[in-house]
Order: C-alpha cells, then structure tokens, then sequence
C-alpha cells in the first residue's frame, strides 16, 4: 500500500480493500515510529485525521469518493487549517490555532482528502536545509546525517519515508523543488497565480507559489487537480478554465525539443550531479526527444536579484507580526516600541531577522533605486532571457540544485553559501514559470540527485507527461530509503 | 560593500527588532557578506528596462463594494496575546 501510486491507493479505497481510517492509521503508525528522528511533522492530531478517514469511508461507502478521497495528505505548516496549530517553523506562532483555512486546505477537504498532519519547515519558508525552523531540523531519511534540503524539508522527507501518501510544499526560491531533489522525490511548483495563496502565510508574494510534492509525476497530477483553481479571494489567482493535469500523462515524446542551457552547466555544478543530469538527458534521447543548447545569459544574476527582491517583500509581509492580535507577545516591556521590538526580536530567529534587515535596507530612503529597482530591472532580462529560449525548445531541463543533500550543520555559519544551494531555481520563480524536480540517480554520496524541468508557461501538463514518460523507463522515483 | 554598525543599529530601528551589541556586529559582518553578494547587480545596464514588480501582467481586480465575510471576532480575539471587552490591548501610547 505504500508504494501504490494515488490513482491505485484511489481504486483500492473504492474497491473497499482498505479503509480510510486504516490506511491513516498505517500513516500515523510509521509517523509514531520514524518521525522521532526525521522530525518531519511539527503537529500530529490523530483524533482530527481519523475523524476526516471516517467521513471520507462514509462517501466511499455511497460511492461519492472523488479521486482523492480517504487518502492522507500532509500538509506544510504554512498553510492555515481552521482548528490546527500552524506555525510556519517559527516560535511566533507556536501557540496559533488558525481560525479559518487556506483556500489549499479547502479545496483538499472538499475533495475527502486526510489532513495526516503538519510539515515542519524552515522558520517561514527562510532556508535550503530545515535548518532554521525553531522545532528543529529535519533528518533525511536516505541518510539522517543529511539535510533534506529546504523550506519544504518535512513534506519532502515526508513522502520519501512512506509517512504520507503526498505532500504539499510551497515555492519562493525553489522550496519545493530543492528539497524534492535531495530526498529522491517529485515536485512541481506551478506556474504563478495558479494555486490560491489565500492562507498560505506570506513570505514574497510576487514569488510565493503552492505545489505538490509525491513520489510521482503522475501523483502531481492529481494533486494539481485540487490544489489549482481560481480563488478570488487571493488578488493574483488567474482566472483561467479548471485543467485535467493528467492529460498528457501517456503522450510520447517523440519530437520533444529539449533546451539545455549553458549555464546550468558551468562552474559550481558537483560533477556527480552533472553526471547524472546528462544520463538522464540521454534516456530522453533515446525516449525520442531532441536536444538543443539555449543559453540563459542573466540567469547568473538571479541569486543577487532574490536576495534583494524576497527580503524586501519578506519585510513587509513579516510587519504584521507585532504582537497584538495573534502570535506571540514578549513577556516584559516598557512601552509600544518596545513591546514590537522585544516580541520580534525574541519571536524571529536568525534567518528570519536577517533577512527582514536585508529588506528593510534595501527598501530604505537612499537605496531603493539602486538595489530594489535595479533588481526589478534585471528580474525582467532574466524573465525575457527564458522567453527567447523558449523560443528554440518545449521544455528547459538541468539540475535542480549543485549537489546532493549536504550534512546538517556544513553550511550553518555562512548565510551566502546556503543561498546558493538555489542557484539553479530562483531564476524560475523570478520568471513565474512552472518548474518541477524528478529523481534522476544517486550522486558520489549515494544520495538522491534531481532533475529540473522547466516549462514555459501553463505547461505544467505537458511537463507532468514529460515527467512520466521519463518515469515509466526508468526507476528513480520508486527508489525509497531504508529507514 | 561593508557596512557600519550604525547602519546596522538604524536598519534594526526601522524593522522593530530589538538587539544587543554583539547581535549588531554579528549582523553586520553577515549582512555585509550578503551585500557582496548582491552587488554583483550593480554592474548591469539596466538602462531603458521597465523594472518587473510581478510575474503576471496583471491589473489589480476590484470586487464588488458589497459585504462578504461575517462578523468572527470573538474567534479571532481568541488567539490574541490581551483582550478586553472586544478591544485588543497594548501599552499606553497617549498621556
């Protein structure tokens, strides 16, 4: 059962060979066992999963079940459930019990998915590594001297040691798709504006992007099919006709015009991680596409520009966090200002209050042409630059990150060294294109290495098949750790 | 580039948080190593470029003047540091 895909875990449930409520409490039994060590959930409340089982077996029962029903779904800790704790791996908001759902979370109860739990995180979404979230990082289950990458770094460990059917991420800078790549998984972060970001708690909203994080190309199909859709009440939701994600899950690749772009491959790429990029590339050959080098000239500038465009819209998002109507309050002060400087500074954890400093520099009278204009500038010749390739081939393939999933602690001291473990990322997010990381081989370490797909835009279909194609020759994605 | 610790001390003034002499000089020697980092922008003609604020080209929609969320306010009060009688509470601010 825990290797089933979805579709097939969907088919059992209908066949009634097993129960929602047994199939959650399988979860919540490998969760009581192995999330001690990998630490992957923050929050666990059995009495509120198994009562979800319960209604999803009563659909089953009168055969309403959607294609998701009964099937447990961890949920990152950024997304407000009305009635759980949700924290966004900071002590902020250790003690918030949100009053009302994200549209993601609605949309997951309306199809009769389980809510297994919360995924722990880095401090709100701050980090590549799970190291900066407050209830401490998470283990990857492939090696747990290893970081699973990060923001997104319980939901992906999460999927790899089988304690969730699927998992749901979130993507600033390649939180999604970095922490897919170092725990051998599958994850697509959407083209921006896809999925609602109503009760996703803000890091930079003009980046900020949901997506599903599985063991399977075909999984993220499904999961796309409840997450996207219009939501009005998130100001930049498209409004665009409801996709079927799985259409072009069978359609071959023949004619495929893969783009490689030059820099994806330079200096700075492990050369075990190349090594594995290029055998994937050849297995696509093979699968019938072409290959074509495109070149993506600005996209060396994307780390620079993120680090000034996401703190800048960090700092503003991370304001409402004063300590007056939720979250937490410091327990002495002498005045207002003191009250909001005390709470943030004790509320906030290093990444975080750094980052909120870099913003509120950057944005500060005197410096906002030079640093946060000019990144808005350049951002556009990094957009425009994947548009001309785009132009010479279907889909952008590379690395995902430079290396396989480092030890926890190597990188700690040195915030600048962390920021480029998402070299080959951020610049999808500054685009707003969709990107997706599949497992492609083991690196020197013997630890997962991930493979991006980039898509132009609203190709999440055509880059889900791509995907799959790759999926059903090979069998990276059904590798799963001892634990 | 480098920056001073009063820069540091007047970047953590405007963002309200609160820090000690040793958090000052930490922050800024990591802050200034990130500045490095960033101006590696500084050198690109950007010269005739529209600056991208958002990756859609999108006009701000407006919805309808009309009411749409219900009153929840004991809901929401409930998860707040100090309330009284429907008023959140915070420090005196007017003598």
């Amino acid at each position: 059962m825990l290797n089933l895909s979805l579709q097939k875990i969907g088919v059992a449930l209908r066949a009634k060979q097993i129960s929602s409520v047994e199939l959650t409490q399988l979860y919540l039994d490998r969760i009581a066992t192995h999330n001690p060590v990998l630490n992957a959930y923050v929050t666990v409340e059995a009495h509120k999963s198994l009562a979800q089982a319960k209604a999803a077996d009563a659909m089953l029962a009168i055969g309403s079940a959607q294609a998701l029903t009964g099937i447990p779904i961890a949920q990152k800790d950024i997304f407000c459930a009305q009635g759980w704790r949700t924290t966004c791996g900071s002590k902020m908001l250790d003690n918030f019990i949100s009053p009302y759902d994200a549209h993601v979370i609605t949309q997951f109860n309306a199809a009769g998915a389980v809510n297994l739990g919360k995924t722990n995180m880095d401090e709100f979404a701050m980090g590549s590594s799970n190291e900066t979230s407050y209830f401490g990082p998470v283990r990857n289950p492939w090696n747990i001297k290893a970081v699973p990458g990060g923001s997104s770094g319980g939901a992906a460990s999460a999927v790899a040691a089988r304690l969730c059917a699927a998992a749901t991420g979130t993507d600033t800078g390649g939180s999604i798709r970095q922490p897919a790549a170092l725990c051998g998984i599958t994850g697509i972060k959407p083209t921006y504006g896809t999925v609602s970001r109503y009760g996703m708690i803000a890091f930079a909203s003009s980046l900020d992007q949901a997506g599903p994080m599985a063991r399977s190309a075909e999984d993220c199909a499904l999961m796309l099919n409840v997450m996207t859709g219009h939501d009005p009440r998130d100001s930049t939701s498209l409004v665009r006709d409801k996709e079927d994600y799985t259409r072009e899950l069978n359609k071959p690749l023949a004619g495929l015009r893969i783009g490689l772009p030059r820099e994806f491959f330079a200096e700075g790429l492990s050369q075990d991680v190349a090594a594995c990029v290029q055998a994937a590339v050849a297995e696509y050959q093979k699968l019938g596409a072409t290959v074509v080098e495109v070149s993506l000239p600005n996209a060396k500038l994307a780390v620079p520009v993120y680090y000034v465009l996401a703190p800048a819209e960090a700092s503003s998002n991370l304001s409402r966090f004063d300590g007056v109507r939720y979250g937490y309050r410091a327990p002495d002060y002498t005045d207002l200002t003191d009250m909001y400087e005390k709470t943030r500074a004790q509320g906030f954890g290093e990444e975080v209050k750094r980052r909120i400093m870099i913003g509120t520099y950057v944005l500060s009278h005197g410096y906002y042409d030079a640093y946060y204009l000019q990144a808005q500038k350049i951002r556009r010749l990094i957009a425009q630059d994947f548009v001309a390739a785009f132009k010479q081939c279907d889909v952008i393939m590379g690395p995902t990150s430079p290396s396989t999933a480092f030890n926890l602690g190597e990188k700690g001291d040195d915030p600048v060294q962390m920021y480029l473990s998402d070299i080959y990322t951020i610049a999808v997010n500054l685009a707003g294109l969709p990107g997706m990381s599949i497992p492609c081989g083991t690196g020197a370490n013997g630890l997962p290495v991930g493979l991006q797909i980039i898509g132009d835009y609203f190709k999440e279909a055509q880059m889900l098949g791509v995907a799959h194609q790759y999926q059903l020759a090979t069998d990276w994605h059904s590798r799963a750790p001892n634990i | 580039m480098s920056l001073t610790i009063s820069d540091v001390q007047k970047i953590a003034r405007l963002a309200r948080l609160a820090m000690n002499p040793n958090e000052i000089e930490a922050a800024r020697a990591q802050l200034s190593g990130i500045f490095e980092l960033i101006a590696e922008m500084q050198a690109v003609n950007t010269t005739g470029i529209e600056p991208m604020s958002h990756a859609q080209e999108l006009s701000q929609r407006l919805r309808e003047d009309v009411v749409c969320a219900t009153n929840q306010r004991e809901a929401f009060q409930a998860i707040a540091p100090q309330v009284e009688s429907g008023l959140y509470l915070v420090p005196q601010v007017l003598e």
